[in-house]
């Protein structure tokens, strides 16, 4: 039975006394107050630009930008458009987020785990890496790596190499690239044969080991497969796969890939401080387990490595994920810091078109869609993750 | 940085009335703010560079100080802005600045539809590009594979891709948003070569531990005609920038300077009465001041405070000065340079 709070008939639908057509009322007023408002701006500075003589609009995507950039995912010359060079940047920020956020983690949950452990010098050692670099600003630690790779790596003509393969210099590290001839897909396809049966394998061993109880080395296995069976489809297509070897000519290497040293340095900062923020993070994951837990899992006889594995981890997931999101969307964002050492990131290519055409309003606005799009990607995967990984209770 | 173009950004979105007010032209608003803002390059020896009490000096610093002196007769009525090249137009637009004195150089696109007004070349540049000796490089042509070190948003960063395409030659260009930061990248070798206006390579050479290990090559690959801007759509203020600068330059012309102007206006010659505003023969006003909204005076004002063009080109960048810039180009039109301004008629 539900009660009806609101007495019948005492007011008309449309009083003022009506609680909820008053609040209906006072909400559409604001809503219109605001739309007007940005109206207002929207006019404003529609007027402020035509007065000011600057063009305006998004025609000026497509013109040629005329300038080049040292680190680009898709081709580009001088004579592709600025919304190609601004595309360029937003790939290099992916990339540069992306290893970030994978590096950050992998940092994270080691250092989260040996500040745990009972060795005294593991401990410390975390404590000390986790309260150094969380507590310098990340600008300064970005100008610092950028220093160390620049002063402290040899100039191209005494490159660090690797077998003469590979180079390590202040230009940046440059080692070599495949070029795949034809019949490369038969690898291809043997990586994906055996991809799906590394998972199929999971699959199978998990329900045996519910039914039996025994288990069989399913990661050694996946790994075998998915090593041979790609090489194996290599060689059937005879091994169509070429090197590009890097080689010293005059200024710099010539061929291979080369990861410019503004890549390094931003990629080590961000990943270093960003792991010392998701180590703190898994501590308190890990902590939030009740010993109870652990106890429980010991007396059943699972030994230290599963009790992390099965009981302690799943546990401490519930815990350590949503921050986790947090610390994902603020590496993202602080890879906009790239615009300082002139790696060219969304932001520094942003700018540099800004620049050319001006078109600031445009730019700006571009700028902040894209990482509204990123952030809410990000937030919207983190969310399926954590309601993946949720106690379900039965 | 960013968050600076985003306050400019609100200014112009938001604020058009408080930042420039509609009818009100630049130049009453300065008169009744009391200064001049000038947006200026943030350390560039010779053009604009700031010493330990913050006291700017040099060529576009004194451009500067002209125009104070032509409007409130004190050059020190000048607030200065220093702004990164990719800031300043921004800066320019939303009436942070009432001109831009900051190795600008003057194109069609930023004349048209930047919205800009270019009052003049104060300054005749060229883009050119420097090396450690130790590269053993004597000619740009031998430049192919090197890495380019300059800075973002210029016409620098343009003019050494169409340079570099059209001798078939390969690059890598590495740009960054400061001029210390360029700088220092190159001297941390990062970078072959730094790029920039012939002038400000030999500003940045001086600001170096050993500037004698870079060597600025011989090549010009660009025209870099850099001047004052303002913005379009008050032509009384472009009026007085530019009759500013011509002042300079017909002052120097006709052999006026800081030292002998007070001698001259008792001079017989018309040209120069006319240029120092000095009364007719019956006793009316010359009217040239006046006629742009300044005082009589306004020509003596600057030479009494700055001098002419040719005493501040010697004085920041000429002969005597770590620069030891010649006058070249910046030599007047009667000397064979290209520095020339109408007539004060």
């Amino acid at each position: 039975m539900t009660v009806d709070v609101e007495p019948r008939g005492r007011f008309s639908k449309f009083s003022w006394a009506n609680p909820k057509f008053r609040s209906f009322v006072v909400q559409a007023a604001l809503l219109l107050l605001l739309l007007l408002s940005f109206l207002e701006i929207w006019r404003n500075t529609l007027s402020n630009l035509e007065s000011r003589n600057i063009a305006s609009g998004f025609d000026f995507l497509s013109k040629s930008a005329g300038f080049d950039i040292v680190q680009s995912l898709i081709p580009f010359t001088s004579d592709s458009s600025y919304g190609r060079a601004i595309a360029a940047g937003f790939l290099n920020t992916i990339l540069v987020a992306s290893l970030g956020i994978i590096a950050a983690t992998v940092i994270g949950f080691t250092v989260g785990i040996m500040r745990l452990s009972k060795n005294w010098l593991a401990s410390r050692v975390a404590a000390f890496y986790i309260e150094f670099f969380r507590n310098i600003p990340l600008l300064l630690q970005i100008f610092i790596f950028y220093t160390v790779v620049l002063k402290g790596l040899p100039s191209a003509k005494q490159a660090f190499h690797f077998g003469n393969t590979a180079f390590l210099s202040n230009r940046g590290l440059v080692f070599p690239q495949p070029l795949f001839g034809e019949g490369a897909w038969l690898g291809i396809a043997g990586l994906a044969v055996a991809l799906l049966a590394a998972w199929a394998l999971l699959g199978w061993a998990n329900a045996r080991q519910a039914r039996t109880g025994r288990a069989i080395p399913v990661s050694v296995i996946s790994l075998g497969l998915i090593v041979t069976l790609p090489l194996g489809g290599l060689a059937i297509g005879g091994f169509p796969v070429m090197w590009d070897f890097p080689e010293l000519k005059g200024f710099n290497f010539a061929g291979g890939v080369t990861v410019i040293p503004e890549f390094l340095a931003l990629f080590g900062a961000l990943a270093v401080y960003g792991g010392a923020f998701i180590a703190e993070t898994v501590r308190s994951g890990v902590q939030a387990v009740s010993p109870g837990q652990i106890e429980a899992a010991r007396s059943l006889g699972l030994h230290q490595g599963s009790t992390l594995r099965l009981v302690v981890i799943p546990q401490a997931m519930r815990v350590v994920i949503p921050p986790l999101a947090g610390h994902y969307l603020n590496l993202t964002k602080n890879s906009t810091l790239a615009v300082a050492i002139g790696y060219p990131d969304l932001v520094a290519l942003g700018g540099t078109v800004l620049n050319q055409t001006n078109q600031a309003v445009e730019i700006v606005g571009i700028w902040m869609i894209i990482y509204l799009t990123l952030s809410l990607v990000t937030s919207a995967f983190m969310n399926w993750f954590n309601s993946r990984m949720r106690m379900v209770e039965r | 940085m960013k968050v600076r173009i985003i306050l400019q950004l609100l200014s112009i979105v938001v604020g058009a009335a408080a930042a420039v007010p509609a009818n009100a032209g630049t130049l009453d608003v300065v008169k009744a703010k009391g200064f001049i803002q000038c947006g200026v390059a943030p350390g560039l020896i010779g053009f604009a560079f700031p010493d330990g009490t913050n006291n700017w000096s040099g060529l576009e610093v004194d451009f500067c100080r002209a125009l104070a002196s032509a409007i409130f007769n004190d050059p020190q009525k000048v607030k200065f802005i220093p702004l990164s090249a990719k800031e300043r137009f921004t800066a320019l637009q939303s009436g942070e600045v009432d001109l831009l004195s900051r190795s600008t150089t003057w194109t069609m696109s930023r004349d048209t539809a930047l919205g800009l007004r270019f009052a003049g070349t104060f300054y005749y540049d060229g883009q050119g590009l420097m090396v450690k000796k130790s590269l053993g490089v004597d000619s740009a042509l031998k430049l192919d594979g090197a890495t380019v070190c300059t800075l973002t948003g210029t016409t620098n960063e343009l003019n050494i891709s169409d340079y570099f395409k059209a001798n078939s030659m390969k690059y890598q260009v590495v740009a960054f948003e400061k001029d210390a930061e360029a700088r220092k990248a190159y001297d941390e070798e990062r970078c072959d070569v730094l790029t920039n206006d012939q002038s400000s390579l030999y500003a940045a050479r001086l600001q170096f531990q050993n500037p004698d290990e870079s060597l600025v090559l011989p090549e010009i690959i660009s025209k870099e005609p850099l001047g004052p801007v303002v913005r379009q759509g008050d032509d009384g203020w472009f009026d007085v920038v530019k009759w500013t600068y011509f002042a300079l330059l017909n002052a120097e012309e006709l052999g006026v300077t800081s030292k002998n102007v007070e001698e001259m206006r008792s001079t017989n010659n018309p040209e120069i009465l006319r240029l120092l505003g000095t009364k007719n023969a019956d006793g009316s006003a010359a009217g040239f001041g006046t006629g742009i909204g300044l005082s009589e005076d306004w020509v003596v004002q600057i030479l009494r405070n700055v001098g002419n063009y040719g005493e501040i080109f010697e004085r920041n960048v000429g002969l005597d000065t770590p620069l030891k810039i010649a006058r070249g180009k910046n030599a007047l039109w009667k000397d064979g340079g290209l520095q020339y301004a109408p007539p004060i008629r």
